[in-house]
């Protein structure tokens, strides 16, 4: 392979509350554990991605918390997909010669700070000319996807049986993970369990037509992703799991534009044909599940299937990390079922590694290429895409 | 925590100074849903700004929608933790097509379940001080 840059720590903070750690905290301490996961320390670091959700223009304060020195910072922010533009930033500047070991962390006490972030009140900001036409109107963050599945449904018959099939897979997997099923019970779901289709489409509608079972948790949470050199992967503890192809896409509300279709379908193209791969070669498919739409819209944007067809696609359980036909999907339990403290694009990374190592609690025998997708924003409305594909020697 | 009584959350209005979006505001007063064609390359602007997207040097003109438009998409919103919509839920959100070739976001006053995409549906006015909120109802 000829991928310049690789991940070569990861780690995702174990519980999904914070005990009274701060975001900054968790960030300190995942990054420590990434580190030490690579075999390398603080004074190796020479590059820091942050997304600034542990505070305003953390650009300014965040090497000076770790106590590190980077030749490069980055503070690319745009919502959840912010870590897959930092690892596509870290590939980029690594096979420029500018870094050798990029830092990336997320920290978030999301749920200790009792944050609705899907139905909650917008706090007033400056005004907008876009913000100025829509706060009028009440639109939830969870009606903007909502209005994506209806459209959906509308334009190609895809079903709410369809759309459940995600959530009960992404409990599936959670079950099998042992951290997600601690944190469901530590965050106040009881009876934690599989999920039937009945189960998601019996729980109560939030936006039609999504249920509360079709949208993510809310947790606390953070992790660390460290990238390294081709010259530093070949010292370190793990195996290198190499950054094959990147991409990244903005969508935005644009008269006559089709809602159903995401930027994903710009950032996937270019990242699959970065990396020379095809998406029916991928085993694992991280992708952000903020909502059961999210992940129906982005599986048929990324070319796994047909425009309109990701229903069907879905149905009979295939994304289950036991099904042939794959690719497995968000096999620690995704944002609906394991960890979703506001931003999770971190997490798709680490879970793709970990099943390009062998590490994960729904493996997949001899995963080979995974893809982590990440979405920010809004699906709906302005959204960001990040897609990192990833492979293993 | 108990509201006190007689006072009414408000509906959340848009926020001035704001150059691009005023001229818009402005012309709801009048009851007129007003957006932006380039003069130069036709270029339909919507939401208002002071550039064309369509060109470098167009002049956007302001007209007049007849306020006519088709349901593009919607979402009956159940649950919101903002004030005045918790007090009005179950209420529905939609994308509108106007006619005039711009999609704009807006509530549509209707029955939930009587609601569907491609419904037909007409402007009406909600009165406040200094500006109107345009909201649509199914044409009749």
């Amino acid at each position: 392979m000829t991928a310049a840059a690789a991940i070569a720590g990861i780690h995702e903070f174990e519980k999904r509350t914070a005990g009274g750690l701060s975001p900054l905290q968790i960030k300190a301490e995942c990054a420590a554990r990434a580190l030490a996961d690579a075999g390398l320390t603080w004074s190796d670091v020479d590059a820091v991605y942050d997304a600034s959700e542990a505070g305003r223009m953390q650009g300014l304060t965040i090497a000076e918390y770790f106590g590190v020195t980077p030749r490069v910072l980055d503070t690319t922010a745009v919502g959840g997909s912010s870590y897959e533009f930092h690892a596509a930033h870290a590939a980029r500047d690594i096979a420029a010669g500018k870094a050798k070991v990029a830092l990336l962390t997320y920290g978030s006490a999301a749920h200790s700070q009792s944050r609705a972030i899907g139905t909650g009140a917008r706090p007033a900001s400056e005004p907008q000319p876009s913000s100025n036409m829509e706060r009028p109107y009440g639109l939830t963050l969870i009606g903007s996807y909502a209005m994506v599945a209806r459209r959906h449904m509308a334009q190609y018959g895809t079903t709410p049986e369809q759309l459940a099939e995600i959530a009960v897979t992404t409990r599936r997997h959670a079950m099998r993970n042992p951290q997600a099923v601690t944190g469901l019970a530590d965050i106040g779901i009881r009876n934690v369990r599989e999920l039937t289709i009945d189960d998601v489409l019996g729980s109560r509608l939030i936006a039609d037509p999504l249920h509360l079972l079709e949208c993510c948790i809310v947790s606390d949470g953070g992790g660390a992703v460290v990238i390294v050199s081709r010259e530093v992967a070949a010292g370190i503890r793990t195996r290198p799991v190499w950054i094959l192809g990147t991409g990244e896409a903005l969508g935005y509300p644009a008269s006559g534009a089709d809602l159903t279709t995401t930027a994903a379908v710009r950032s996937g193209r270019e990242a699959f044909g970065e990396a020379g791969v095809r998406p029916e070669e991928i085993d694992i498919a991280m992708i952000y599940d903020s909502f059961t739409i999210t992940v129906l819209a982005i599986l048929e944007d990324l070319g796994f299937a047909k425009k309109g067809e990701g229903g069907p696609f879905a149905a009979g359980g295939r994304l289950a990390f036991d099904q042939p036909g794959g690719p497995a999907l968000n096999t620690d339990g995704g944002g609906l079922s394991s960890n979703h403290p506001g931003m999770r694009g971190i997490f798709l990374l680490i879970e793709a590694a970990r099943q390009l190592r062998g590490e994960s609690t729904a493996q997949v025998p001899g995963a080979r290429l995974a893809v982590a997708h990440g979405n920010g924003g809004q699906l709906g409305t302005r959204h960001a895409a990040g897609t990192i594909v990833l492979g293993r020697d | 925590m108990a509201e006190q009584a007689g006072q009414q959350a408000e509906r959340p209005l848009p926020m001035f100074p704001e150059p691009d979006t005023e001229p818009f505001w402005a012309a709801t007063a009048e009851h007129r849903l007003a957006y932006q064609v380039c003069l130069a390359c036709g270029q339909v602007v919507f939401h208002p700004r002071r550039h064309c997207t369509g060109c470098l040097g167009g002049e956007l003109e302001w007209r007049d929608s007849a306020g006519l438009g088709t349901v593009y998409t919607y979402s009956v919103i159940r649950q919101n933790g903002q004030p005045f919509f918790r007090a009005r839920v179950p209420y529905v959100v939609g994308l509108i097509e106007v006619d005039e070739g711009f999609r704009m976001l807006a509530e549509i006053v209707v029955d939930p379940d009587l609601v569907h995409v491609d419904q037909r549906v007409t402007v009406t006015w909600e009165d406040h001080s200094g500006l109107s909120i345009p909201l649509f109802v199914p044409t009749v």
